[in-house]
């Protein structure tokens, strides 16, 4: 139940956002998250945006992972 | 899909698994707590990936699964009541409680309605001033602060045929009351990814430390669990008990600060129970006296007998790792998705429904 799903962010207007989740448009709450800006991404749970994922660390992430150790 | 495909790459995958083959020398118990890591364990097949000395065992963390019989059977009785409408989540309408479900109360005439957001069920009392909506509250830390802010909106707005039925709950007793037992040797805990977004990784500092168990907050692709895993084994071949942070492209250190404040605005920390694990302090949350006119218990008072679970339903073990649901004697034969005897059947994130459907 805790499934939280990436979407870009298209437009924003007060707290609410148009976003892009798998090619579907749809409109979430973004109160949570501060200073989230249009082409961002973020976690959507229920209907509404939970937080960023941060670009940066995603890559880091991968490359982390490539790692041969 | 973004931050989704490149998390699923079958040649980093045996790359990782190839890592933790090396530790053949470590024979453990790694709970994943979080229901959803168990669908993509399940789904993606890592458990056939892993090697024999490693043994992932599934956690408490499917929040229909763990809701105790008695607050099903409430849920129930207020379906029952015709100036209701019960709005919920898909998964809990198909759960049985002592008597009936809301599926057959919606089958008799009840007004049941799925929906996917809390913000829906506002929009349907906004849409029927005449009727009494009711929301099952029902979630971790992950969900519960979004249903903070629809009360917070509600009482915004003097919407004041809007109420919620809480049944929240917190996993960090949880785990630490699995910590505690003498039942299972846990060495390691996935932790969930997205409760950890909104109570950070501190929030679990005090499992590893008192109860020297490493911790690795993970993310929800077959890469993330993987690596997750080889970071418990690191952990533990080293000696050490600390919580990382696999998934740290969204969990940080302190979490959600304003989903935290959301929380504690609108609720309180109280005692619940939990399906198998029983009553656990300080384990669940309750809406704060202000905001009482929006408590469904407190309006409506569903009376319900002590609710009885079927005593051959072997969930309760089945949520504390001890039992798998091959070793339940209805499973597969008596219980089915189609025909479910108990919650961990119903939801899709329960472990009997992963087994039946890919174990
Ligand atoms: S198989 Fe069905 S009856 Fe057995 S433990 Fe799972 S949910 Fe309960």
């Amino acid at each position: 139940m805790c499934l939280a799903i990436p979407a870009k962010i298209l437009k924003i207007e007060d707290n609410l956002a148009q976003v892009d989740m798998a090619g579907v448009r749809r409109q979430a709450d973004v109160r949570m998250v501060n200073n989230v800006r249009v082409g961002e991404y973020v976690l959507i749970h229920a209907g509404f945006a939970i937080e960023k994922i941060g670009e940066k660390e995603a890559e880091e992430t991968l490359k982390l992972l490539r790692e041969m150790a | 899909m973004k931050f989704v495909d490149e998390f699923r790459d079958r040649t980093i995958a045996e790359r990782i698994i190839k890592k933790i083959e090396r530790f053949d020398s470590l024979k453990v118990n790694l709970m994943e707590v979080c229901g959803t890591h168990t669908m993509v364990i399940f789904k993606q097949g890592l458990k056939g990936m892993l090697p024999k000395n490693v043994n992932l065992l599934s956690g408490p963390g499917c929040p229909v699964c763990v809701t105790s019989q008695e607050d099903i059977d409430k849920a129930i009785e207020l379906a029952r009541d015709r100036r209701m409408i019960i709005t919920t989540f898909g998964d809990m309408v198909r759960v049985p409680g002592t008597n009936s479900s809301l599926e057959k109360e919606k089958a008799n005439g009840a007004d049941v309605r799925i929906i996917y957001s809390p913000s829906e069920a506002l929009r349907i009392a906004r849409e029927n001033p005449d009727k009494k909506v009711v929301f099952l509250a029902i979630g971790f830390e992950t969900t519960s602060p979004l249903i903070a802010a629809s009360v917070m909106d509600a009482q915004k707005e003097k919407i004041d045929n809007f109420f919620i039925f809480s049944t929240h709950k917190l996993i960090p007793p949880a785990m630490e009351a699995l910590s505690k037992s003498k039942e299972l040797n846990i060495e390691g805990f996935i932790c969930p990814g997205h409760v950890s977004v909104t109570i950070g990784s501190d929030a679990y500092r005090f499992i590893a430390q008192k109860y020297n168990v490493p911790c690795v907050i993970g993310g929800f692709e077959a890469l993330d669990v993987l690596q997750s895993i080889y970071m418990l084994l690191r952990q533990i071949k080293e000696n050490r008990a600390e919580v990382e942070i696999e998934y740290f492209r969204a969990v940080h250190p302190q979490g959600n600060i304003i989903a935290q404040q959301l929380i504690s605005e609108v609720f309180e920390v109280t005692d619940v129970r939990w399906r198998g694990l029983g009553i656990i302090p300080r384990s669940g949350l309750r809406l704060r006296k202000k905001f009482y006119d929006y408590d469904a218990e407190r309006e409506f008072q569903p009376k319900v007998k002590k609710g009885k679970e079927n005593p051959d339903c072997a969930c309760g073990q089945v949520l504390r790792g001890v039992k798998k649901p091959t070793q339940c004697k209805l499973y597969k034969r008596i219980c089915t998705p189609e025909n479910p005897y108990g919650p961990c059947m119903v939801s899709s994130e329960g472990t009997c429904a992963a087994y039946y459907k890919y174990g």
